[in-house]
């Protein structure tokens, strides 16, 4: 509280709205840019569950770990992908504007 | 395949701490300044991100040099990441600069200053930098091209830096000089310390943008194991490099 006792009064009345801009802007900048890779991310890990649960499927119905690519393998899913948002991500079906990372 | 996400968690606290004892210190410990009044405290945002965004291009520049010397791809991959924050801080720049600009001079923009329409040429150069990668398919020459242009942009930088501190007529208040600084110790202090929290926010973010991407190529790779090669479909034209 000492603090803002020996502070000096915020004058939010004349520049403050010009400073407060100024820093919101930076605030903004920062909370769109986290935003827009934290919704990546949650992609990137949904993406990445399917992928586990389809591996242990696979491992499953072959008994053991199938060769790395081999979709012929035993209990191999069908080539049809059951996840696009893996498929998405993996770049299946990309548009030119996607990002492929 | 190197772990980006290392120390991060560290990193992130670190940046948090920073930012916030700068925010503290700027407007609870800084001065007024005399003749700009409160309205100065813009300046503790405005030229660290500055500061930090032109840093940035050089750095995406050393990154290219990096990548053309090794052939290696994740370099050029690090100096696409550290251009494309350095925009995203340069934007924040420039928008925080003109908010001052309108308060401080009334109007939003002035041409007859040379750091800001140099700061505007450097900004509007590195911001045909993606576009310009878009523009070639075939990624090892987009990889290539690209490192080149980052190289010439970095390089630019300081050039531009040293030009425009050649220049009689401006507007813009000098308070930092090679033969030490015109602020009063609090202010420095504050300026520093923000300057700081400004550097670790672009490193931190530049580590969590390639922490994601790196994610994101295990996934690639990682599918390519469970469906194979021919499951995958060749990536098609895209600005941001593959491997």
């Amino acid at each position: 509280m000492s603090l803002f006792a020996i502070a000096p009064a915020l004058p939010l009345h004349a520049a403050g709205k010009y400073v407060a801009g100024a820093y919101i802007v930076f605030v903004l900048v920062i909370l769109i840019y986290v935003t827009i890779m934290a919704i990546r991310l949650g992609r990137t890990e949904r993406a990445l569950v399917e992928l586990n649960d389809d591996l242990a499927r696979r491992e499953e119905g072959s008994g053991d770990p199938a060769a790395p690519g081999d979709p012929a393998a035993p209990g191999a899913p069908a080539r049809r992908d059951p996840h696009p948002e893996a498929a998405r991500l993996s770049g299946a079906g990309r548009g030119p504007g996607d990002s492929p990372l | 395949m190197p772990t980006y996400g290392k120390g991060l968690r560290g990193l992130s606290i670190l940046t948090l701490v920073t930012i916030t004892a700068a925010l503290v210190l700027v407007f609870f410990y800084a001065p007024l300044d005399a003749s700009q009044g409160f309205i100065q405290k813009i300046f503790y945002i405005h030229v660290p991100l500055a500061i930090v965004s032109l840093c940035g291009f050089v750095f995406g520049g050393l990154l290219a040099v990096m990548h053309l010397r090794t052939g290696d791809r994740r370099w050029d991959m690090r100096s696409y990441v550290a251009i494309h924050m350095a925009l995203i801080f340069g934007v924040a720049a420039l928008v925080a600069g003109s908010i001052w600009a309108k308060a401080s001079w009334g109007h939003w923009w002035v041409w007859n200053d040379p750091t800001l329409v140099s700061y505007l040429i450097v900004l509007l150069m590195f911001a045909t930098y993606t576009p310009f990668r878009f523009s070639i398919e075939d990624p090892e020459r987009q990889a290539r091209y690209a490192s080149v242009f980052a190289i010439l942009g970095g390089a630019f930088v300081p050039l531009n830096f040293i030009a425009v501190r050649a220049a009689q007529g401006f507007v813009h208040p000098r308070v930092l000089t090679l033969t030490g600084s015109n602020l009063p110790g609090p202010m420095l202090l504050t300026f520093l310390v923000s300057l700081l929290g400004i550097t670790l926010l672009y490193v931190t973010l530049w580590k969590y943008e390639m922490a994601a991407k790196n994610a994101r190529i295990q996934m690639r790779m990682l599918r390519r194991r469970l469906f194979g090669d021919d499951d995958i479909s060749p990536l098609q034209r895209s600005a941001a490099p593959t491997l």
